[in-house]
């Protein structure tokens, strides 16, 4: 693995990923808001929380990069369109998987089934996230695709 | 309780259906409000939110039943068997209580947006915006009516409600999601819900509306105590806001409500301070007098601030003064007249299709003043700062370059004809009042200076500044003056009057005895009162009565106008045309005591706090506050800044 084109690539990766998230809920395309869904399990507090959340988001991004590499090299392919398969394959689970099981491992958000409670009051997320609004999967694939387009671009095959 | 089944489910009194008509609207003296400093909602007497725009006080409503009870939108929670509603906010809270009772029961309503100190770790999450709605039976069994119809853009669009279960019911409208939550079941029914819920002595009810746009927004939990301890927060928040009040007259509950009041009106997050939450309630009903006032128009937020220093609030001070700084960035050293919350100019006018309250219309959104040229604007933002410092408070280098860009601003342009204090759309006069605003400018910036507060101030331009002073003083004492009226009058050369003209004492033009205010005060009364209130000026179809224009006539009687007894007399019969509540709008009726134009409206709260202070100064035999610069500035300087 070429560990430091796997640094560049990833960071810069997980920057674009952010940056479509944010530009997608600030011209009102989703109200999803992963920094403040991140830092919401560590901290009530709204302003701490997406602090909190940003940093962890990137480090998260920059680390799970390292799936892509992983499957660059296995399949000695790193292009940006195989990046971006990868990408959107992705931006499925989250959506599917993920988002579903969201209200079970985040300590604040209530659940459709029990509705919410003292400590559990954020809104979920529901299937394919579209409680946060019903063009949410449309930014997720589009920045998941930038991501894994972006790592496959920039990153070296070693 | 039981949860009764429901047919045709009508509002009791504010109807919207095919059994509603445009008198089936509250009278506007009938409304409460309730607010955060972000948004405010107004909820009648029968207990139905009427008007409420999230996720500030100039986006589009989501209630405005107020303006349409046909197609506007609102959320009833009402008995329909009360035989007596009482109405009251909790003690120097902003939270509302409305108590509905029969011969043998009683319910009581509570409304509040809630609210918590931004400084604190808060404990749980807190939704962006939210309203709080609880009832409880106090007495015997009664039956409650639940009626909850949005109506988004002012009305225009329906909202589709989607069942989520045990989250509540939600909303989605554009980029941003409203969520209902209630502790009964509630029925959808289209796009509304609706109940009847027959309650017993003990039973409560408790809802709760939020909305968010930015995040995934926060589900309030309604357990009972949960939602007690939130309704106690904000109780208690906004009593430690209200016990910050310094004023020890005779009149503390009336001004603190006045304060409450005009604190509902900022805006947190910027520190703009708008004129009022509502847009086209009018100032003769069934007129086109009906105008967007949802926006921070300089002059009424540098005079709400000249009150709030009055009261000892230097907060909302400091952060009007920051946001006067950044609001008029773009346009300094000229300045507009109107404001968003943002400072962006406010929006073009345009005209909505809507009923309008009581068939007034048109109803407007946006304000066409934003394009007016008023130049008493510059007069009253000096005049603010000047107050800022009078009490102990300093001016930075950047701010005392803008203040001087205004001074410089209005030696160049104190000559010119504009649109006044009163907005006429019939264009522009040589307005006495703002040449003396004019002149106040001047006025303040050299005395700022005397007081080496101004530094920057160089001592040519401060000569500039005499002289022009010097020239403004002498056009209002001749050409302002009317000889044969024995008067000073509204445009130069002119033979009307109108109120504002009581001002040249407060400002410190004319001494309030002096011969030529008596007659001035004595010429206004013959021409602009009406069964003991003041008209602002005399028009052929009149308006109803300024409600401002009497506070001011108070607090000229209190600064020598007339003795101490007068002041008192007419300020105790100015508190006579509150509502119940202590709430004002911009205009009275003078035959029915009812209030016209927008509610709760600051300007009118600012007036009585003005005169409320200037009684209680006269009482002191304190001298009046804008003449007493020196004084202010050695007490401050003793006792050092305020905290």
């Amino acid at each position: 693995m070429n560990w430091e084109s796997w640094l560049l690539s990833g960071l810069l990766a997980t920057l674009a990923l952010s940056t479509v998230l944010s530009l997608s809920q600030g011209i009102g395309l989703t109200r999803m808001n992963i920094p403040y869904l991140l830092g919401t399990m560590v901290t009530p507090d709204r302003q701490r929380a997406k602090l909190y959340g940003f940093v962890i988001h990137i480090v998260n991004g920059w680390l799970f990069s390292i799936l892509y590499v992983w499957i660059f090299e296995s399949q000695r392919l790193a292009t940006w369109w195989f990046g971006m398969l990868i990408g959107l394959a992705q931006a499925l689970f989250v959506l599917t998987v993920g988002m579903t099981l969201m209200p079970s491992f985040h300590p604040r958000m209530a659940s459709e089934q029990h509705g919410p409670n003292a400590s559990r009051q954020l809104e979920p997320p529901g299937f394919m996230a579209l409680n946060y609004g019903f063009r949410t999967p449309v930014s997720v694939f589009i920045a998941h695709a930038a991501y894994g387009a972006i790592l496959g671009a920039f990153y070296q095959l070693r | 309780m039981d949860y009764g089944q429901l047919e045709n489910q009508p509002r009791s009194n504010n109807l919207v259906g095919e059994n509603s008509s445009l008198s089936d609207v509250s009278a506007i003296q009938d409304y409460g409000i309730i607010g955060d400093c972000r948004a405010a909602a107004l909820v009648s007497r029968h207990g139905s939110i009427d008007w409420l725009c999230w996720p500030r006080f100039d986006k589009a409503s989501i209630f405005a039943a107020l303006l349409d009870p046909e197609r506007g939108g609102y959320w009833s929670i009402s008995a329909d068997s009360a035989q007596q509603i009482e109405r009251q906010y909790l003690p120097e809270s902003n939270v509302l209580q409305t108590k509905f009772s029969t011969s043998s029961s009683a319910a009581t309503l509570t409304d509040l947006m809630p609210v918590i100190d931004e400084s604190s770790t808060p404990l749980s999450m807190i939704a962006d915006h939210e309203i709080i709605r609880e009832v409880e039976c106090t007495a015997g069994e009664i039956v409650i009516d639940f009626s909850f119809v949005p109506r988004a853009e002012y009305g225009l669009n329906s909202v589709h409600i989607r069942d989520a279960g045990k989250l509540g019911f939600r909303m989605e409208v554009g980029g941003g999601v409203y969520w209902l939550r209630s502790s009964v079941p509630l029925q959808l029914r289209g796009d509304a819900a609706y109940a009847r819920i027959s309650m017993k002595h003990g039973d409560s009810l408790r809802f709760s509306f939020s909305y968010a746009e930015e995040a995934p927004t926060v589900l309030p939990p309604l357990d009972k105590t949960i939602i007690a301890a939130r309704v106690r927060a904000t109780v208690e928040w906004w009593q430690q806001w209200a016990k910050r009040a310094q004023y020890d007259g005779p009149y503390r509950d009336e001004v603190v409500r006045s304060a409450l009041a005009l604190k509902l009106l900022s805006y947190a997050p910027s520190g703009a301070i708008i004129a009022a939450p509502t847009t086209s309630l009018p100032e003769r009903i069934g007129s086109d007098l009906n105008w967007d006032y949802r926006y921070c128009w300089l002059r009424d937020a540098s005079l709400t601030i000249r009150a709030m220093l009055g009261l000892g609030y230097w907060e909302e001070a400091d952060d009007f003064m920051d946001w006067m700084l950044h609001a008029t960035r773009v346009t300094q050293p000229e300045l507009r007249v109107a404001y968003t919350v943002y400072g962006e100019l406010a929006p073009r006018e345009r005209v909505l299709d809507l009923a309008g309250y009581k068939g007034s219309r048109p109803v407007r959104i946006g304000n066409a003043a934003r394009d007016q040229f008023q130049l008493d604007v510059y007069g009253e933002v000096i005049d603010a700062a000047a107050q800022y410092v009078f009490h102990g408070r300093e001016l930075d280098r950047v701010m005392q370059k803008i203040l001087i860009g205004f001074g410089n601003y209005v030696v160049k342009h104190w000559m010119l004809p504009d649109e006044g204090i009163w907005e006429p759309r019939t264009g522009r006069e040589h307005h006495t009042h703002s040449r003396l605003l004019c002149w106040t400018a001047l006025d303040r910036l050299i005395s700022l200076h005397q007081q080496g507060m101004l530094s920057l101030l160089g001592t040519a331009q401060l000569d500039v500044y005499k002289q022009n002073s010097e020239l403004i003083r002498r056009e209002i004492q001749q050409r302002g003056w009317n000889q044969q009226l024995q008067s000073y009058v509204s445009v130069l050369d002119g033979d009307q009057l109108d109120a504002s003209l009581l001002l040249l004492s407060w400002y410190g033009f004319e001494k309030a005895g002096s011969p030529r205010m008596q007659t001035t005060h004595r010429a206004i009364m013959e021409s602009l009162a009406t069964d003991g209130l003041l008209y602002r000026y005399r028009r052929d179809l009149p308006e109803g009565a300024f409600a401002i224009c009497s506070f001011w006539e108070a607090e000229y009687l209190a600064l020598g106008g007339g003795s101490l007894a007068q002041a008192h007399t007419l300020f105790r019969r100015l508190l006579t045309y509150r509502n119940e509540l202590g709430l004002y709008g911009e205009e009275i009726d003078p035959r029915t005591g009812a209030a016209l134009g927008n509610f709760p409206q600051g300007f009118t709260h600012v007036g009585l706090i003005g005169a409320a202070l200037s009684i209680a100064e006269r009482e002191k035999g304190e001298p009046q506050l804008a003449h007493r610069e020196e004084t202010a500035t050695k007490r401050s300087s003793q006792e050092g800044a305020p905290a």
